[in-house]
């Protein structure tokens, strides 16, 4: 094989491979990301029902209602608007009302929010980024206030 | 020792490596032996300042000394001695003086046995490692002191994170930073060829050992952290995906296909500045990784606190060392002279099949780890790409990776017979393809792709087997003669059939625990039982118990294995009461491999619990996998021929060469 073949083999290989990538990472973005929203969003722009988001914001102080089985009600609020959340599970260790929470489902026809998942932080100043970004949109973040999450680690609560 | 001390041993540390920055470099352009050799005990210098200021740091956590603030943040007088030396890194200062501390043994490691190095080349090393080491000392003196004073001194500190205060978690960052800044070597050696402008196989021979050694700490240090995430965060998972643990995958990928392209450059002088180019990346990723975590920028679970101020300068130090060394790349590239032609199916082939794979499979993890960001940036769209995305990009880029792998070995240099190696495998595939049906006869539910996936994991430790057996002729020469040449055969063909086969073991865990896992989430009160794999649990009640700087509430739970009694599972909720945070410790029972995991929810007024069970088969073959990757890269550290400045004459060389194939 001649200098020349020898590198067009290896293009041609390098072009595959890379094509094979681009395609799988053109078809998963397509079908895996999930939007971002807070709960002004879900309530000003109606978001379409049945379409997969993630929500974030404080829980309400007062909302959370424990039921039967590991159902658990609560509200997610902005300071605006909130969103009533129903989730059945363990949930994670931190979540506390008052406290910043992301929760990842759907909105049912009845406007009210079905979670599978619910992600805090595990840390007692954390308040996850978007969360802090969209208080601070409201005008409801003051610079004073706690610095989001430091040394913090994972913790999901997932259904 | 007083913390000013530390604090004035940093800024010395920084004189001293910009003295070294400059005047090696500098001698190495002058051809002047005296300026090149200044390069090595200042590197010295420079380790010992450095190393004395985390000396004086360890001390003050040792003694807990409130009225630095670093401790005070981060610990307690109550916490145990293995935390307060812990806590030393369990905070964004005080890693980053590790991460320099870690920088600075490796200059200084080359400094100490880079005598057989060309001097003009260990003064340029020396100087680029120096270049790293500037821009983080300025980073730490700049935005991150450690030192800082606090007045009045408080009586008690703030404790460290509970969920680091584990023997994971306090080994877990050194094993990370000493793999993420061992790629500072194959860097500042790739940087220190383009400044030379000549690059030849005895280049790789000196880069290999330190890439090798890199990638055994980043595989441990990614093993350990997963490994800790499963037992202690209690969600039962050991992979999510995380941009933090993404952030130390690219440069694991990267690196592994480094350590690859590096064999070929030493063994055919091929692929030269592909390997320079794959250096400079790796160490880029790292350093993106750093960025990431340490920036605030992600939204990860992980990241350490928004400050935008380190953000920035870290971002800085990324433009400057990604960008220059790019720029300084392609300025350079074309004078290194390419040799070594080779054909398509050849060892050397299958070499650039696994790099095209590996860098594919790392392009695809940093499109999903930064595209959100980007996005976020440029549109002020906020979105988030979960597992689903890597599972779709980065599991069908592994299968022919895998493949590829089994067959590599056994291709000889130059020109491979396909049809040959093919036969040599009959053994192989045949036994996967048994134990793709044994799976797909013994298991029920669970994807039908697993049991596939299972066969190929077979495939490659039989292939991993059976290419040491051939070496040693075992079943067919006396067993003198095997024992012979299997004292003979080269570490370092010892050491890729361990790696190799820990791939294929930790895939059996991996399918084992995702397709397998059974899982149940319950509330019980006390006397009720619950059952799962063939373990009956029974709820006997919750007691609160005390432990040195938490109090517990522990569910107590009997097992029973088919009727008979097997021990007491002991889950619990844990306060710690420095810092009012709770924590979930999740119970484990192992059996061979697999294991029955047992997290508590939150306990109710009535006395019940919400308990998550799990059962995990052939899970621990997940990190026992990654222990046979990292035993086998010793293997191949201790292997003669690779042994760090140490390159034989070439007359010799070649006969030990030629003995290896």
């Amino acid at each position: 094989m001649t200098r020349k073949q020898r590198r067009l083999t290896l293009i041609g290989l390098a072009l595959g491979v890379l094509g094979i990538a681009a395609s799988l990472v053109l078809y998963a973005l397509s079908g895996s990301i999930t939007l971002f929203n807070s709960p002004t969003d879900v309530v000003e722009r109606a978001i379409q029902p049945g379409q997969r988001i993630r929500l974030g914001g404080l829980v309400e102080t007062g909302s959370v209602q424990r039921g039967e089985h590991m159902q658990v009600r609560f509200s997610v609020t902005d300071g605006r608007n909130s969103v009533p959340v129903a989730y059945t599970g363990v949930l994670p260790d931190l979540f506390r009302e008052g406290q910043g929470v992301v929760v990842e489902g759907l909105v049912a026809p009845d406007r009210q929010f079905r979670a599978d998942s619910v992600l805090a932080r595990h840390d007692e100043n954390y308040m996850p980024k978007e969360v802090a970004d969209s208080l601070r949109q409201q005008g409801l973040w003051r610079p004073g206030d706690p610095v989001p999450g430091r040394n913090a680690a994972r913790e999901t609560g997932t259904r | 020792m007083s913390p000013e001390i530390g604090h004035y041993a940093l800024v010395l540390a920084l004189a001293l490596a910009l003295i070294q920055s400059v005047v090696p470099i500098w001698g190495a352009k002058q051809a002047d032996a005296v300026l090149m050799g200044t390069a090595g005990p200042v590197a010295l210098g420079q380790f010992a300042f450095v190393a004395l200021a985390f000396a004086v740091l360890t001390q003050a956590y040792l003694v807990s000394d409130f009225s630095v603030e670093n401790v005070f943040l981060n610990s307690h007088s109550a916490k145990p001695l293995i935390y307060r030396i812990s806590g030393v890194w369990g905070n964004h200062e005080g890693s980053m003086l590790l991460w320099v501390l870690i920088l600075a043994l490796f200059s200084a490691l080359v400094a100490a046995f880079g005598r057989n190095l060309p001097l003009s080349l260990k003064a340029n090393v020396l100087a680029v490692q120096s270049w790293i080491t500037v821009a983080f000392l300025l980073f730490i003196l700049k935005t991150s002191n450690p030192f800082t004073r606090l007045s009045p001194a408080p009586f008690e500190g703030r404790d460290l994170n509970p969920l680091l205060q584990d023997p994971g978690l306090a080994i877990h960052p050194p094993l990370l930073y000493v793999g993420y800044v061992g790629f500072s070597m194959s860097f500042a050696f790739a940087v220190a060829a383009l400044i030379d402008g000549k690059i030849d196989a005895a280049w790789a021979r000196w880069v290999r050992p330190w890439a090798l050694t890199a990638w055994m700490f980043l595989t441990a240090g990614i093993s350990m952290g997963s490994f800790w995430a499963y037992y202690e965060l209690g969600w039962g998972g050991w992979w999510f995906w995380d941009p933090v643990e993404n952030a130390s995958l690219m440069p694991w990928l990267a690196g592994t296909a480094l350590l690859h392209s590096a064999i070929v450059m030493e063994k055919r002088e091929a692929l030269k500045v592909w390997t320079v180019l794959l250096a400079i990346l790796t160490f880029s990723l790292s350093l993106l990784g750093t960025f990431l975590v340490r920036s605030g920028v992600l939204t990860s679970v992980h990241a350490f606190a928004v400050d935008p101020e380190r953000g920035v300068f870290i971002l800085a130090i990324l433009v400057v060392f990604i960008g220059g060394s790019l720029a300084l790349y392609a300025w350079r590239a074309p004078m290194l002279k390419q040799g070594g032609i080779f054909a398509p199916v050849s060892r050397e082939g299958a070499l650039v099949l696994n790099n095209l794979f590996l860098t594919a499979a790392c392009a695809a993890v940093f499109v999903g780890t930064l595209y959100p960001l980007a996005l976020e940036a440029l549109t002020g769209a906020k979105i988030s790409v979960g597992p689903p995305f890597f599972n779709w990009t980065f599991g069908p880029l592994m299968v022919p990776l895998l493949v590829v792998m089994v067959f590599g070995p056994f291709l000889a240099w130059k020109r491979g017979d396909l049809y040959g190696v093919a036969q040599r495998l009959t053994w192989a595939l045949g036994l996967g393809v048994a134990a793709m049906l044994a799976a797909y006869a013994t298991t029920s539910g669970g994807p039908v792709l697993a049991p596939v996936v299972i066969g190929l994991a077979c495939y490659i430790i039989a292939g991993s087997l059976i290419e040491v057996a051939e070496r040693i002729q075992l079943f067919r020469a006396p067993a003198a003669t095997v024992w012979s040449r299997a004292k003979g055969l080269p570490r370092s063909a010892w050491g890729t059939a361990f790696a190799h086969a820990g791939v294929g073991v930790m895939l059996i865990g991996i399918v084992g625990e995702t397709a397998y896992r059974q899982e149940l989430i319950v509330q019980v009160r006390p006397g009720q039982t619950v059952s799962i794999a063939g373990y009956d649990l029974t709820f006997e009640g919750l007691f609160p118990e005390e432990g040195p700087n938490y109090r517990d509430v522990v569910a107590r739970l009997q097992v029973g294995e088919g009727g008979v009694p097997a021990g007491v599972l002991n889950p619990a909720k844990r306060v710690f009461t420095a810092r009012n945070m709770p924590t979930t410790e999740a119970a484990l029972k192992t059996r061979g491999v697999s294991q029955l995991y047992v997290s508590p929810g939150d306990p109710a007024e009535d006395g019940s619990i919400a308990l998550r069970l799990f059962y995990k088969p052939m899970v621990l073959l997940i990190w026992i996998g990654t222990l046979f990757m990292v035993f086998g890269g010793m293997l191949s550290l201790s292997d003669r021929r690779l042994r760090v400045g140490a390159p034989k004459p070439a007359a010799r060389r070649a006969v030990a060469i030629e003995a290896a194939e």
